[in-house]
């Protein structure tokens, strides 16, 4: 049970980092599961839910992540990231697009002058397999170009081979590379497989300099299952909690739809309450999920149902 | 007065939740209880065994993982549905097995009865079965029961509703998935089976039939090493029967060869634990 | 914290129509009592009135267990294969009608509807299910080669689960062949009722289930009679030991479901946030008024601090109020009765010195409420660690060691539940073999299923329900 903590002694070295995991209490699958399940049995509706389709629009990472990326992709998503609905301008504009780090300077351009953020994947993503040395000039790619958010993937087979003081220091350099940058930690969950080592993970990017801890590279299944979220949230606040600093939180992959956003919102709001229903301490990593808000918000405006043909392609 | 034309119905094999057509494009005659020609039934060739086999091995998993309340449910919904088809598996056993109306009638009765019963087995076959081993030493010691695998399954010729359901229920119901080489003097009644499963819950790929001649394909499903069980009730021919366990050998399938078909009453409730392992844990007692 | 509060999300309860007033269901037909007396059943929410309920007199009872009796010689001789059918139909028209039985349960009893809809009623439906499956094979129970049912079976429950009580009493003894008169709790009979429509729309022969309704008297009448081979009792130990002298000298079997002050035991190497949810569930799930509840909390005294603090956040976001509203968690007390007794066990609380704890929350002018709460600083010897008070209220002690968490769980009169939160599976094994607890749960509470034995030592009762040991009390012991 953790009462409390120095992060400077927990990570003086491989073996004080290695006890202070052990000792952080296990992780029940069945009692995880079963509360994330009951938690998403909450119904939101009327000014609940136009309240949270709003603030989820507001908190969306609008991704693409495509090796066919091209300059103009670049061009319409963030177009669609500032006006989601061209018709509708009470729509609010997304929290940041989320793209490949030589992509970024384009983005930058097409979102100059607007309060969206860029973010830009780094460190051989999705796999993370490579140098230290790569993941360094891959990140400086980013930064340069003049990412605001720098979206990293830790080494997921040195996690699983026990190398956990190498996972921590690898975070740390890519940290300092960032600078001003605010840095997202990928922690891969569907490679990590049971919650224990997610529990793991989470402590070892937030103890190494994280900004935010996020679940997924969108490219394994499964990826933002709620159960896996619940943790990650309770993770947050419990180093919110014994350190006094804030740390964001971002699920991402297999959200697709509005019902997905709200389960979301409610695990946030439940566990860590109004004050990370914010996009500074929120973000949801995704592409699909913005057309099916704007359908469903059309739903509770004017009272019938939409249609896909109704809302704009990215 | 014109009388009208009937449109009748092309036999297919049921694989993988799917009708389909045998890969050989072969056929053979049905034929009713009249000796006159009732329709073509697809002649299954080694590669729908294959397939089929593929189908059962996938579905498998899934399948056993249901709760044993699930499965229980499933099969309950499939004898729901025997029961409204009934008159037409009825008409199948008269016209083409030369059943009377009313031995048709009580048939299909005990089959769907038998049916329930063994839906109402999956979430007691281990409090029967299984439990809690009183050994001499602080170990907490128990056995559980677990599906064996995918099941090889030719049916006894006679009968064929009573003996599919008698032979097929009690492998699904453990969390097995199936391969059924249906009676080749009455593949009518089993496609109609297929149909009932295929608008059932039973998920695609646990319940796969073929219609064909186990003189043909029943040594290569006895031969292949991805199928776990083998139910030889019905061979008839004893010498076939022992030669097909005999080559069931090569990865030790669990045989089963039962000189007569134990259709009528009782139940049998050892044909769920002959697919079945039994898996016994150990742990401490100690704090 | 400061959550967002969701807003209104009312279940609609136009599915279920409440008659002005009900009859007893006694031979396959609503009839008046006897009596020609009538009670009401109220919304405990709101208490506003939801109808007029039939108080059956001794004679209304003989005439139940004599439409029973009639019926048993068909029954008891039908072919198990038919009775599992006529059981597979029940549960099948119950799983169709669940949203209409879900609503009504929750006017009728004050629980949320979340609760009767994802759990009251489908495991009410799976006890029907289950039992079907086993009407057809009862020899292979393990209990005989030709099981024979008792006869006509007196069924008594109470108003906590009112109709998963009623599908644990009806769905065995029907399976094993017995006819039954069942009286639902006076303050929560209107599932019951309803319920005679299931029957009549599956076709059960007439007097096979009869339901008398009515308060103390009619459970005394229903206990002395004569022609009653068993008597199933779920409810307060005070009436299940009045019970007993009743019966005693009589050849009247008897199995007893009694009270219970469950000792839920939390390690220091517990999964810590799956045990706090279980220990809030241990508790306030169904407002406390669970026989089996964790309401003494056994804390390792390393770890005490820690727990407080996380129970306190976490019970901060309990929603209480309208049990209709789909968000709800905690509902109404069933009864003023029942309110009363919950607010005067917790006076004496405060009174013997311990430190309450309330989550502060605005709740209903109308209606009986009482917001969850939990004590420290008790003893042994303060009545709310010895007394059930079957409500949201928690009484907090620590202990040292594993010997001496058995010890303090074991030391009440009690014996019907107990939980244990460790990853050390060792310990959990250790614990569950010296608890003297009916149910002992491991890394989780609460949980129900028909396949599991549920039952108490000591005076929380004796007899099992669920599984194939449950089917034991509704069959002849034979030797051969």
């Amino acid at each position: 049970m953790i009462t409390g903590f120095d992060v400077a002694e927990v990570t003086r070295n491989d073996s004080s980092l290695r006890d202070f995991l052990k000792s952080l209490p296990g992780v029940d699958k069945v009692g995880l599961e079963n509360r994330a399940a009951t938690l998403s049995t909450r119904s939101i509706k009327t000014t609940s839910k136009r309240d949270f389709i709003d603030l989820a629009i507001k908190m969306i990472d609008l991704t693409t992540l495509e090796g066919m990326d091209t300059t103009e992709k670049i061009h319409t998503l963030c177009a669609k990231a500032l006006h989601p609905d061209p018709l509708d301008t009470s729509v609010p504009s997304v929290a940041a697009v989320c793209v490949y780090p030589d992509l970024v300077t384009q983005a930058k351009t097409y979102l100059k002058k607007t309060p969206i953020y860029v973010a830009s994947v780094a460190t051989a993503f999705p796999s993370g397999r490579s140098s230290l040395a790569i993941k360094l000039a891959d990140t400086a790619l980013a930064v340069e170009s003049g990412a605001d958010e720098i979206d990293i993937v830790i080494d997921r087979g040195a996690f699983l081979s026990g190398r956990y003081f190498e996972v921590f220091e690898e975070i740390v350099a890519i940290k300092a590379a960032c600078g001003k940058a605010h840095l997202k930690v990928i922690l891969e969950t569907g490679e990590l497989q049971t919650y224990d080592n997610i529990k793991r993970a989470s402590w070892i990017a937030m103890l190494a300099g994280a900004d935010f801890i996020k679940t997924s590279t969108g490219k394994v299944n499964p990826a933002a299952t709620l159960p896996v979220v619940l943790e990650m949230l309770y993770a947050v606040r419990d180093w919110h909690r014994f350190t006094g600093k804030v740390i964001g939180m971002k699920p991402a992959g297999g959200i697709r739809t509005s019902k997905d956003a709200l389960k979301l919102l409610v695990l946030v709001n439940e566990t860590l309450g109004t004050s990370w229903l914010d996009p500074d301490r929120f973000r949801i990593g995704a592409s699909t999920l913005l057309n099916d808000l704007l359908m469903q918000r059309h739903k509770l405006i004017h009272g019938n149902y939409s249609s896909s043909r109704y809302v704009t392609i990215d | 007065m014109n009388e009208r034309l009937d449109v009748k119905k092309t036999l297919k094999l049921y694989i993988n939740g799917a009708f389909v057509r045998s890969e050989s494009g072969r056929s053979y005659e049905t034929l009713d209880a009249n000796n006159a020609f009732y329709a073509n039934a697809a002649l299954s060739s080694r590669k729908d065994l294959r397939d089929a086999v593929k189908a059962a091995r996938d579905a498998q998993p899934a399948w056993q993982n249901l709760t044993a309340y699930n499965r229980g449910q499933i099969l309950y919904r499939l004898a729901e549905l025997c029961e409204t088809r009934r008159h037409q598996l009825e008409d199948e056993l008269i016209s083409i097995e030369g059943f009377s109306p009313s031995s048709a009638k009580s048939t299909i009765s005990l089959a769907i009865d038998r049916l329930i019963w063994f839906a109402g087995w999956t979430d007691k076959i281990s409090s029967i079965f299984g439990g809690h081993n009183q050994v001499a030493a602080p170990y907490f010691n128990f056995s559980v029961l677990e599906p064996t695998g995918v099941i090889g399954i030719v049916v006894h010729p006679e009968n064929s509703t009573l003996a599919l359901i008698s032979q097929v229920a009690p492998a699904l119901a453990t969390g097995n998935t199936s391969i059924v080489i249906a009676p080749y003097k009455n593949p009518v009644s089993a496609i109609t089976f297929a149909e009932i499963a295929a608008t059932s819950d039973v998920p695609a790929g646990v319940l796969n039939i073929l219609t064909g001649d186990y003189h043909e394909i029943g040594s290569w499903l006895s031969e292949h090493l991805d199928v776990d069980g083998l139910d030889l009730t019905g061979v008839l021919e004893s010498e076939l029967a022992a030669t097909l366990a005999q080559v069931a050998s090569v990865n030790v399938k669990r045989v089963l060869t039962t000189k007569t078909s134990d259709f009528q009453l009782p139940h049998n409730p050892y044909r769920l634990t002959y697919w079945t392992e039994t898996k016994t844990v150990w742990h401490p007692i100690g704090s | 914290m400061e959550r967002h509060d969701y807003a209104e999300a009312l279940e609609s309860t136009s599915i279920v129509s409440i008659e002005k007033s009900y009859g007893l269901y006694i031979d396959g037909e609503f009839i008046e009592p006897n009596s020609k007396t009538y009670f009401e059943t109220i919304n405990p929410a709101n208490e506003q009135t939801l109808a007029q309920i039939a108080e059956a007199n001794s004679h209304d009872v003989d005439i139940a267990v004599q439409a029973a009796k009639r019926a048993f010689g068909t029954w008891s001789t039908l072919p198990g294969s038919e009775r599992a059918k006529y059981i597979f139909r029940i549960a099948r028209i119950l799983q169709e009608r669940a949203r209409e039985f879900a609503v009504l349960e929750t006017l009728d009893n004050g629980k949320p509807i979340r609760e009767t809809r994802d759990f009251d009623i489908p495991v009410s439906v799976a006890h029907f299910f289950y039992h079907a499956g086993w009407a057809d094979k009862l020899q292979y129970a393990g209990l005989g080669s030709n099981p024979q049912p008792l006869g006509v079976v007196g069924q008594i429950i109470p108003w906590n689960f009112p109709m998963m009580m009623l599908a644990w009493k009806i769905a065995p003894a029907l399976a094993c062949g017995n006819t039954v008169v069942l009286k639902p709790a006076e303050t929560t009979p209107l599932t019951a009722l309803l319920f005679a429509d299931v029957l009549d729309q599956a076709g059960l022969p007439p007097g096979v289930v009869n339901i008398v309704t009515g308060a103390g008297s009619t459970g005394a009448a229903l206990v002395e009679h004569p022609d009653i081979a068993k008597i199933a009792f779920t409810g307060s130990t005070n009436v299940g030991k009045n019970i007993m002298k009743t019966i005693a000298g009589s050849s009247k079997r008897l199995t007893l479901e009694l009270g219970g002050k469950g000792a839920n035991i939390i390690f220091e190497d517990a999964a810590i946030e799956e045990a706090i949810e279980g220990i809030i569930n241990g508790i306030y799930f169904n407002q406390g008024h669970v026989c089996c509840a964790g309401s003494r909390l056994l804390v390792q005294e390393s770890i005490l601090p820690e727990v407080v603090t996380r129970l306190q956040q976490r019970m901060s976001t309990l929603r209480i109020g309208n049990p209709l509203d789909k968000n709800t968690d905690v509902g109404a007390i069933n009864s003023k009765a029942q309110l009363s007794r919950i607010q005067e066990l917790v006076k004496s609380g405060v009174s013997e010195g311990s430190e309450m704890w309330s989550c502060e929350s605005e709740l209903p002018k109308q209606g009986y409420w009482f917001a969850p709460t939990f004590f420290t600083n008790v003893t042994d010897a303060h009545r709310i660690v010895r007394e059930e008070i079957f409500g949201p209220v928690l009484a907090i002690q620590t202990f040292r060691t594993p010997q001496e968490a058995v010890e303090k769980a074991n030391n009440t009169p009690y014996g019907l539940s107990a939980g244990v939160w460790t990853e050390k599976a060792s310990k959990i094994h250790y614990m569950a073999s010296h608890l003297k607890a009916g149910v002992v749960w491991a890394n989780t509470f609460n949980k129900f299923d028909p396949a599991s034995p549920f039952g108490g030592y000591r005076e929380s009762g004796f007899g099992r329900e669920g599984g194939r040991i449950g089917l034991g009390a509704y069959l002849k012991e034979v030797t051969s």
